[in-house]
């Protein structure tokens, strides 16, 4: 491949022919540097002001510029970033930079995938094109996942549009036709962006595992890769998430409820605040994990369909372990007090959890919280009441 | 999705079948399966397994299908509550959903 060597203008080839190595040290020998010998020359591909990003393995020029080549197999630092977001670290800025990217030796007849650039789903779709030639053209989705930014539009028709003419597609490929993941049909107009930019849109599988199935078999999805599904190791990656949402205002509650703990006949007393705010701490951390852990690891088998519901159950069960636990050191009143409060976080946090599945209906949450908040609150309260009650 | 249900008798899915014109992509954009094609026409056959993300609406071709869309999530609800529709964000940090 000719390439240019970094230092030398944009625009001209090689003068002569000449390759311009990029300059190593000349002075290993003579001991005036230290460190270890230099590492491997800066790649040629390299400008002023980019870095060339780790899955990118070279570029494929073409007549609407250079269109970075990728790597299928997923690196080290791949893996750690997909375990980060996982855990809910960097969660909310993990992108790659949208445009047209190309995986294998794609022709202009190689198929075009389209995704989001979230970088999870980015690793997710190039992970499975291990042995295809493709396209992959990255919409600007600011981060987000292919599903939620459909919701919200940015992962959306005039993006499509956009970004087709801005990579200039038509001329990449002779085909007119774009793979977008099925889920993306909420917030892409499939008539819509033939009508602005001529290309067909194929609502390729919903999960990026079966693209190479639909590919192979002539871009026909089957039934199965046209339903969502929500598997229990589907639900379980999503657990480290929830908690971490959960984890802020955990802090803020424990901080009020050290006060609430310690008010007693002689106004505050710092010893019965320490005792008591630890069991309260212990119901707290109880609910959370009955609503955010329990509740999705079981979702199928918790009885009810509303979450608050489900979430109560979980907490119930939670909180009776907890109440058993301290049945030699809390009275009546302080029990019952536990047990409120754990169910009233564990619904509270299920009910956040609809946000994370693919079935819940907008309608059908809304009505469940018009009905479970005012609850949730009432548990709080007569829960702070009985809390501070038994203090005298 | 057969293993998961939720609320019944809630969505705001419509069908006008006087408008279908059978093509048949709202069976193929639904994630849960919720329409059928019957001689030729769109049915509902599962309105409790919708979600209302709007997908068979927006690429309907002959309008035929009305719901009001939006995301299913507890914490997005309360922020419109709490902040109006316009202001609110998934996921509480803006991105993550
Ligand atoms: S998308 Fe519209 S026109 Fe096509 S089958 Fe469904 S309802 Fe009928
Ligand atoms: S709104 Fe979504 S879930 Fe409901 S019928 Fe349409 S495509 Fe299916």
């Amino acid at each position: 491949m000719k390439e240019n060597s970094c230092c030398e203008a944009e625009t001209g080839t090689s003068p002569s022919g000449i390759q311009i190595q990029p300059a190593l040290p000349q002075n290993t020998e003579d001991e005036v540097c230290c460190g270890p010998p230099a590492g491997p020359p800066s790649s040629p591909f390299e400008r002023p002001g980019y870095q060339i990003c780790g899955f990118v393995e070279n570029f494929i020029e073409s007549t609407s510029g250079r269109i970075p080549r990728i790597k299928s197999a997923l690196s080290i630092s791949d893996m750690a970033g997909t375990v980060m977001t996982r855990i809910g670290i960097n969660r909310n800025n993990y992108r790659v930079a949208p445009g047209l990217y190309g995986i294998g030796n794609p022709d202009p007849d190689s198929p075009v995938l389209v995704t989001a650039n979230y970088k999870l789903s980015f690793d997710k779709v190039r992970k499975e094109l291990k042995y295809t030639d493709a396209w992959l053209l990255v919409l600007d989705t600011r981060g987000i996942n292919v599903w939620c930014a459909a919701g919200k539009g940015t992962f959306g028709t005039e993006e499509v549009v956009r970004s087709v003419k801005a990579a200039g597609l038509d001329t990449v490929v002779s085909h007119r036709n774009l793979i977008l993941p099925q889920l993306g049909a909420t917030g892409v107009s499939a008539r819509q962006v033939k009508k602005e930019c001529g290309f067909q849109v194929v609502w390729g599988p919903i999960l990026a595992a079966d693209i190479g199935k639909f590919l192979d078999s002539g871009m026909k999805a089957d039934q199965t890769m046209r339903r969502v599904t929500f598997t229990t190791m589907e639900r379980l990656v999503l657990i480290p998430v929830e908690i971490s949402i959960g984890l802020k205002p955990m802090l803020w509650i424990v901080l009020v409820v050290f006060i609430l703990s310690g008010i007693g006949p002689d106004l505050f007393s710092l010893k019965a605040a320490w005792t008591r705010s630890l069991m309260a701490a212990a119901a707290l951390a109880g609910g959370v994990f009955a609503g955010a852990v329990l509740t999705p690891a079981f979702l199928p088998k918790i009885p009810g369909r509303a979450f608050y519901i489900k979430g109560a159950i979980t907490g119930f069960l939670t909180a009776a372990g907890i109440l058993l636990w301290y049945r030699q050191d809390a009275g009546l009143l302080e029990l019952s007090a536990l047990l409120l409060f754990t169910m009233a976080v564990s619904s509270f946090m299920a009910m956040n959890f609809t946000g994370a599945t693919p079935f819940t209906s907008p309608t059908g949450v809304e009505k469940e919280m018009r009905r479970a908040i005012p609850m949730q609150i009432a548990a709080v309260f007569l829960a702070v009441f009985a809390w501070i009650g038994a203090g005298f | 999705m057969k293993d998961f249900r939720y609320l019944e008798g809630v969505t705001t899915l419509e069908l006008k079948e006087e408008k279908c014109v059978g093509c048949g992509v709202c069976e193929t954009v639904c994630p849960h399966g919720v329409f059928r094609l019957e001689n030729k026409k769109a049915v509902i056959a599962d309105s409790d397994g919708c979600m209302e993300c709007g997908s068979c609406a927006l690429n309907c071709p002959a309008s035929a299908i009305q719901v009001t869309p939006g995301v299913g999530c507890a914490a997005y609800i309360i922020q419109t509550w709490v902040k109006g529709k316009e202001a609110a964000a998934c996921g509480g940090e803006g991105t993550g959903c």
